[in-house]
């Protein structure tokens, strides 16, 4: 199975058994990098595939739950090639993982080497915020040639026309940003989120399609699970592992 | 360790380039210069992006749109803004040195001309509210300005170290009727008041418009920046024609994003005896961190929507920057002046912060005009070269007044008279 594939079996898995699929999201060594690896076999052990987030100096996406642990991580020495190192020496976790990343850090890295040393660590693929399908093309070919996913973003802000060439050119699965906003806010979802969803899935045929920014509570989980076939939970997440509360029971939870 | 990248172009290459910009064909359909610019937004901001260039094609250069803004760039900004003849300094410089007065338009800056010309555009593409970010506040005072005048509620986003060094604009952006919004992420200064401005853009990509202050960002921002912004050159050229008697030798702009260096150099690209020198802040040294001389030291990448220089590490962490004046405080440069450097076209040099210092005093004292602190690094490029070369004839854009500036000179500069000693 090419890593790409293993992202949408792992969520068609989850839902062959009846659930919605769980894509957690982690900022890379936060809140403790010496405690990374451990936070993430338990978070990967409640979710069906894991976000993780390699920090950026200007994350202009990101609320600020994002922005405080993105700046802690670089603060404390986390970077793109610690974490591959970190992942290459890591057993024991089935969930696949795809690494959210800003641009700057993959063009600093250099696409090829980056490609292979994703797959060395057992990284199935990519969602980089600030890189539209236009400018995606060399990027996506390098990823391309070892089978990696890069994993397109759709808005409710997206056109028809363009929403199905985002959905044609996405592996992995689809993103549906459910809200016009950045990431982590408290507001209530739109009251438009499943025809959204709904006309999502139809554009995206056979590839799944992941519902995320803003997800907080099991009701958000179990109610965008009938129209998505994966919810991704991020801000609420980080929240909780800054609280230092137990990530694995906090996602069991979400679950209902 | 990776190495640094850089981008090298021929020979042929450079000067295929330099006529496609002196034609009019960059940006090309892809926002490109080149291998510079392009769109590196969030998907939500692309079809408001789209939806700008869309609107920019139909009304930038459309004979209602363009009678409109240059109508009130005469009544209400006050332009064609003046060339003055630099007499005391063209004296001690051994040059002939002019200098064309952008600190004489309304609001004290030459960003007005973007300001209104995008506030303008805002109202014909039916925007209910603007958005804008500013540095040294110049950018946030013009846009609070231009929105009061077109009619139309605005919010600024200010680094809250750049609220406090430049106080005086803060509370004239109030005045003005704008909501000021101190940014407290990130390095609080100018990259991180962008960065807030793009999050609440993509709040309301629909009914917002975001008025970016600087040639930078996603395409279509740096040649709509450009292209308002132009004016400054081409009065420019044509006052030295009529007043100097003939082209500048030289040409000397500071360079933080690059808006004014971008409108006073575009006019001149094809006159190939005139060179053209940008000047960045060289900051208190050359450190990472020291300086914010994003041409002399960076090397490419992505920041705020364009392919760029930049001031990064080797991981694609964009770097803390320094410089005394708020305005050129950025670790990134327009996608245009990239290009402009590395095909040649224009120098790209600095000033250190206690030059720029020196250089504004000089102004002062000798020709009764306080430059602002951005504007002074031209002074100090000019000087040097005017130094080195004898007898030229040299411009200067003088981009802002320095009233804007007064807590940071008071802090700085001591109160003695800087004739007695520098004469």
């Amino acid at each position: 199975m090419q890593p790409h594939e293993r992202i949408s079996a792992a969520i068609r898995t989850a839902n062959d058994a009846g659930r919605v699929g769980l894509v957690p999201f982690i900022t890379a060594g936060y809140p403790d990098k010496d405690g990374f690896v451990e936070t993430l076999k338990k978070v990967a052990s409640a979710g069906d595939v894991v976000e993780l987030g390699v920090p950026f100096s200007d994350p202009m996406a990101d609320g600020v739950t994002i922005q405080r642990s993105s700046h802690a991580a670089i603060e404390a020495g986390v970077t793109l090639s610690w974490i591959l190192g970190e992942l290459k020496q890591t057993d024991g976790i089935d969930a696949p993982l795809v690494l959210m990343s800003y641009l700057n850090p993959l063009l600093a890295y250099g696409y090829k080497r980056l490609a292979e040393d994703c797959v060395k660590a057992g990284v199935c693929g990519f969602i980089v915020p600030d890189l539209p399908l236009e400018e995606g093309t060399e990027l996506r070919a390098a990823l391309n040639e070892q089978g990696l996913a890069l994993i397109q973003l759709v808005t409710p802000a997206t056109p028809d026309a363009r929403m199905q060439a985002l959905c044609d050119a996405s592996r992995g699965f689809v993103y549906a940003v459910t809200i016009k906003g950045i990431t982590g806010g408290a507001q209530a979802l739109p009251a438009d989120v499943t025809d959204y969803l709904d006309a999502v899935k139809a554009a995206a045929g056979d590839t799944p399609v992941c519902a995320g920014f803003g997800v907080r509570a099991s009701e958000q989980v179990s109610s965008l699970g009938q129209h998505a076939d994966g919810v991704i939970v991020g801000s609420a997440l980080v929240e909780k592992l800054e609280a230092g509360e137990d990530p694995a029971e906090f996602l069991n939870g979400l679950r209902g | 360790m990776p190495t640094k990248r850089s981008v090298e172009l021929s020979s042929a290459e450079q000067q295929a380039l330099l006529k496609r910009l002196i034609d009019g064909e960059l940006p090309d359909a892809q926002g490109r210069f080149g291998p510079f610019g392009g769109r590196y937004a969030p998907e939500t901001l692309v079809p408001a992006l789209q939806r700008l260039e869309d609107g920019i094609r139909e009304h930038l250069k459309d004979d209602s749109f363009v009678a409109e803004l240059n109508a009130e760039l005469t009544q209400w900004v006050g332009r064609p803004t003046a060339l003055t003849y630099a007499r005391g300094l063209s004296q001690r410089w051994g040059a002939s040195v002019w200098l064309k007065r952008e600190d004489l338009a309304h609001t004290g800056a030459h960003k007005i001309n973007n300001a209104l010309g995008q506030a303008l555009l805002a109202k014909r593409l039916g925007a209910t509210r603007v958005i804008a970010e500013t540095g040294a506040g110049q950018h946030g005072v013009a846009t609070a300005a231009a929105c009061a005048r077109v009619g139309i509620p605005c919010i600024v986003y200010m680094g809250e170290v750049d609220v406090a060094r430049q106080a005086p604009n803060v509370d004239r952006m109030y005045q003005l009727g704008a909501e000021v919004v101190p940014v407290t992420s990130g390095d609080r200064t100018l990259r991180a008041a962008i960065d807030e401005a793009f999050r609440d853009w993509v709040s309301d990509p629909e009914g917002s418009y975001y008025l970016l202050g600087s040639a930078v960002g996603p395409h279509p921002y740096p040649y709509l920046v450009r292209e308002l912004q132009a004016i400054i050159g081409r009065e420019a050229r044509a006052q030295m024609h009529q007043l100097a008697g003939g082209l500048p030798d030289a040409v000397f702009a500071c360079v933080g994003g690059g808006s004014n260096a971008i409108g006073l150099f575009h006019p001149f690209l094809g006159d190939k005896d005139t060179l053209l020198y940008g000047v960045e802040a060289g900051g208190r040294g050359t450190g990472l961190g020291e300086n914010s001389a994003t041409l002399a030291t960076g090397t490419p990448g992505v920041l705020h929507g364009s392919y760029s220089i930049l001031l990064h590490n080797d991981d694609g962490q964009i770097q803390e920057t320094h410089s005394v004046s708020a305005g050129l405080d950025y670790p990134g440069v327009g996608p245009e002046h990239s290009l402009l450097q590395a095909i040649g076209r224009v120098s790209y040099v600095s000033a250190t912060d206690a030059e720029a210092l020196e250089a504004l005093r000089e102004c002062c004292a000798f020709e009764g005009i306080l430059t602002a602190i951005e504007s002074a690094h031209a002074f100090v490029g000019a000087r040097r070269w005017a130094k080195d070369n004898p007898n030229k004839r040299v411009l200067i854009g003088l981009s802002g007044r320095g009233d804007k500036d007064m807590p940071t000179l008071s802090k700085v500069l001591p109160r003695d008279v800087f004739k007695n000693k520098a004469a």
